[in-house]
C-alpha cells in the first residue's frame, strides 16, 4: 500500500464568474520514504492539490471530491477532529513564503513548542529540548540564543529553516513542501534543498515537493508529476522524465531551462498563456499552445496512459510515439547532465 | 528607550506650541470685540477702553501669547519661585480657567471612558462574529447597524433616546449631570451618576461602536487570510486556538492604536452629546466660551485637549512597543 494514494481528486471553487476547476481529476501515489515532485506553471493547480489533501482550503465555496488515502484512510471524508490529529503530526507542510508563514507576534520558540504540544503530551521543558534539537538539525546557529527571538529577527533562509524544523518536530511520515525555495535567493535555495535531502535520509519522511523549477525536481525527486491546467499530463520516474519526456508541454518546460553546455543565447519559451480554469479549452488543454497540434487534439481529450515499453511512465498526448521519441532524444542529450 | 521618550516629548512640545499659536491667530482674526462683551452691551466707550487695558487686550497678539505661555510655566522668573501653571481668568465670569476645566473635565472623562467601555463591549464580539461568518444574517444585521451608527447624528440619537427612554418610558433622567463622589448639588453618588450618564453613554458610543465593528471585522477577516494562520492550521491547531493565539492577537493591534487616539481626542470634549444632554463637560463649555469670545476659556480647553491627545498618543506608542515585538523603541 502506498503511503498516500490520491484518486481522481477534484477541487472546484465557486466564484462570482462561475466555477473554477482548480484541480480536475488528479491521481498519483507517494511511496514511503520517496520524494514526489509536482511541476507546473503558476495556477495549474499544484498548490491547491496539496491544500486539498491537507484540508486547508477555505471551506466556503469549495467543492472537493475524489479520494486522498493516507495509510488507507481517506483524508477528504475523515472527521475534522481526526484530520487535525494527522495535520502537523503525520503530515506536515512547508509553505512558499517564509516571510509571512510565521506569526510575527510570537517567538520562534513558542511557535515550535505549540506545534509539539498540540500532538505530544510533554512538559514545556521536553518540548523546548525537542524544538532546540530540530533547530540545530536544520542549521540555525546558536539555537539556544535564538529560541526566544521573533520571526522578523531572522533572514528569509533562516525562517524557512525554522519552518522545516517546525514541520519535522513530530517525525511526520509525509512532508508537503509547497515551493519551499521560490522566495529565496539562489544560494539559499541550494542550501535548503540540500538540507531537505539530508533530513529525508535522517528522518525517512516521504516528501511531496511542489515547484515550477525542474532543476529543483532533478535535485530532489524520485518521481515527477507534470501538471497543466488542473490535470496531470505526464508522470514518470525522474530519470525517465528527463531522458525521455513524452509530452510537448514537458518539452517546453525542459526547453526553457537555462543550460551551461550549449551556446544558445535565448531560452525557448512556451508561447501563449495558461488557459483560464473557468472555461478550459476543449480537447487537449494544451492544444492552443502546442506546436505539434493535430485535429484530434482540438476534439478529444487525451487520456493519461502508460507508454508501450515503460508502464511506469504515463503521459496524455495524441502524438505518435516515433515523433515523441525523436523530439525527446533532441532534448535528452542536454538534460542528462542536469538529471544526474 | 529614553532617547525615544525625549524625542517624543520634544515633538509634543512643538505640537503644543503650534496648536496654541494657531488658536490665538484664529481668535484675533475674528472681527469681534471681546472687551465690549466683557463689559456688557450698555457699557460706555471709555469704560470698554478701560476693560481692554485691564485685561491686556490692547497689547499686540504676540505679547498676549507670551503672557499666556508665561502663565503656563510652572516657575516665575522675578522673583524666582515655583507656582501652579495658570490658564488665566475667564473674560466672561472672571473665574480662573483652571477651575472651569477642573469642574468640566471629570464630566467629559466620565462620558468618554464609560462610552469607550460600552462601545468596545459591543464592537469586539460583533466584529469578530461578523468576520467569522461573513454574509451571514448576523453579519448583515451588523453591517446595517454600522451604516445607521455612522449616518445618524448624535444630536438626533440623543433627542430620540431622551424622548422615548427618558420622557415616554420614564426610565432615565432627561439630562443633567450628577457627581460621582461628592454630592455637591442636589444629586450625587454612583447610582445617580450612572443613571444620568446611561443615555449619553449610548449616544456617544453608537458612532464609535459602528466604526469599531467595521474595523474589527475587516482586521479579523484580513488576519484570517494570513499565511501564518494557515501555518497554525497545518500544525493541527484547533480552530479556537487558531483564533485566539494567531488571528485575534494580530487583528487587535491596530484597534489598540485607534482606541487610544479616539479616547485622547474625545477627552477634549464631546460637543454634541454633552450639549444635547446638558452635561457641563468640556465640549459644552468650549461651545459657550466660543459664543462669548472668551479667549482664556477657549485656550484653556484647547490646551487641555491638546495635552490629552499628546498623552494618549504617547501611551499608545509605548503600549504598542510592548504588544508588537516588531516595534523596538530605539
Amino acid at each position: 500500500m502506498a503511503l498516500l494514494e490520491v484518486n481522481d481528486l477534484r477541487t472546484h471553487f465557486r466564484t462570482d464568474d462561475g466555477i473554477v476547476k482548480a484541480v480536475d481529476g488528479v491521481s498519483f501515489e507517494v511511496e514511503k520514504g520517496q520524494t514526489l515532485g509536482i511541476v507546473g506553471e503558476s495556477g495549474c493547480g499544484k498548490s491547491v492539490t496539496c491544500l486539498t489533501i491537507m484540508g486547508l482550503n477555505a471551506t466556503r465555496n469549495t467543492i472537493s471530491s475524489g479520494e486522498a488515502l493516507f495509510q488507507g484512510k481517506d483524508l477528504l471524508t475523515m472527521p475534522k477532529r481526526r484530520l487535525r490529529q494527522i495535520r502537523g503530526n503525520d503530515i506536515a507542510m512547508i509553505f512558499q513564503d517564509p516571510m509571512t508563514s510565521l506569526n510575527p507576534v510570537h517567538t520562534i520558540g513558542r511557535q515550535l513548542v505549540e506545534a509539539i504540544k498540540l500532538h505530544r503530551d510533554v512538559t514545556s521543558r521536553q518540548a523546548r529540548a525537542r524544538a532546540l534539537e530540530l533547530l540545530k538539525a536544520v542549521g540555525i546557529p546558536r539555537a539556544e540564543r535564538r529560541f526566544d527571538d521573533y520571526p522578523h529577527q531572522f533572514s528569509g533562509g533562516m525562517r524557512q529553516r525554522v519552518m522545516i524544523a517546525m514541520a519535522l518536530l513530530n517525525d511526520p511520515d509525509l512532508l508537503i513542501a509547497d515551493e519551499p525555495t521560490t522566495a529565496l535567493d539562489v544560494t539559499t535555495q541550494a542550501q535548503i534543498l540540500e538540507l531537505m535531502n539530508r533530513l529525508q535520509r535522517e528522518f525517512g519522511s516521504a516528501i511531496i515537493i511542489i515547484t515550477h523549477d525542474l532543476g529543483v525536481v532533478a535535485e530532489t525527486a524520485d518521481d515527477v508529476v507534470v501538471m497543466y491546467a488542473a490535470r496531470i499530463v505526464e508522470r514518470a520516474p525522474v530519470s525517465n522524465l528527463f531522458n525521455r519526456p513524452h509530452m510537448p508541454y514537458t518539452w517546453g518546460l525542459l526547453g526553457s531551462l537555462p543550460r551551461l553546455d550549449t551556446d544558445t543565447e535565448r531560452l525557448t519559451q512556451i508561447p501563449g498563456q495558461p488557459p483560464s480554469l473557468l472555461n478550459p479549452p476543449r480537447g487537449c488543454r494544451f492544444h492552443p499552445r502546442c506546436p505539434y497540434v493535430m485535429n484530434i487534439c482540438r476534439e478529444q481529450e487525451p487520456e493519461l496512459l502508460p507508454i508501450s515499453d515503460d508502464p511506469g511512465h504515463l503521459q496524455a498526448c495524441h502524438l505518435d510515439e516515433q515523433t515523441k521519441d525523436r523530439e525527446a532524444e533532441k532534448l535528452a542529450a542536454g538534460n542528462m547532465a542536469e538529471a544526474s | 528607550m529614553y532617547r525615544y521618550l525625549i524625542r517624543r516629548l520634544f515633538w509634543a512640545g512643538v505640537m503644543f506650541i503650534a496648536v496654541t499659536i494657531v488658536s490665538y491667530i484664529i481668535f484675533f482674526l475674528v472681527p469681534a470685540e471681546p472687551a465690549r462683551l466683557i463689559c456688557g452691551a450698555q457699557c460706555p466707550p471709555d469704560q470698554v477702553e478701560r476693560v481692554r487695558k485691564e485685561v491686556g487686550l490692547d497689547d499686540p497678539v504676540y505679547v498676549q501669547y507670551f503672557r499666556f505661555l508665561g502663565g503656563l510655566m510652572p516657575v516665575d522668573l522675578s522673583p524666582l519661585h515655583l507656582k501652579t501653571p495658570s490658564l488665566g481668568n475667564s473674560y466672561a465670569t472672571r473665574q480662573p480657567v483652571n477651575d472651569i476645566i477642573k469642574a468640566a473635565a471629570p464630566v467629559t472623562a466620565s462620558l468618554v471612558f464609560g462610552g469607550a467601555i460600552l462601545w468596545m463591549l459591543v464592537a469586539v464580539p460583533i466584529g469578530i462574529l461578523s468576520a467569522l461568518r461573513p454574509r451571514s444574517l448576523l453579519d448583515r444585521a451588523a453591517m446595517v447597524f454600522v451604516l445607521i451608527g455612522i449616518s445618524a447624528h448624535p444630536v438626533w440619537i440623543g433627542l430620540i433616546l431622551i424622548y422615548f427612554v427618558g420622557y415616554k418610558a420614564g426610565l432615565t433622567p432627561l439630562g443633567g449631570y450628577c457627581d460621582l463622589v461628592n454630592p455637591t448639588t442636589d444629586c450625587g453618588g454612583p447610582v445617580q451618576w450612572a443613571s444620568h450618564l446611561i443615555l449619553p453613554w449610548i449616544t456617544f458610543a453608537i458612532l464609535f461602536a459602528a466604526l469599531y465593528v467595521r474595523m474589527i471585522r475587516a482586521n479579523v477577516l484580513e488576519a484570517m487570510n494570513e499565511d501564518y494562520v494557515r501555518t497554525a492550521r497545518a500544525k493541527g491547531a484547533p480552530e479556537w486556538l487558531v483564533m485566539r493565539s494567531h488571528v485575534l492577537r494580530n487583528a487587535m493591534l491596530p484597534v489598540v492604536t485607534m482606541l487610544g487616539m479616539d479616547i485622547g481626542l474625545a477627552l477634549g470634549g464631546a460637543v454634541f452629546t454633552e450639549t444635547v444632554y446638558g452635561l457641563p463637560g468640556l465640549g459644552k463649555r468650549a461651545l459657550e466660551a466660543l459664543e462669548g469670545f472668551d479667549l482664556p476659556a477657549v485656550m484653556g480647553i484647547v490646551v487641555f485637549a491638546t495635552v490629552c491627545v499628546i498623552i494618549f498618543n504617547l501611551i499608545v506608542d509605548l503600549l504598542y512597543a510592548v504588544i508588537d515585538p516588531r516595534i523596538r523603541l530605539s
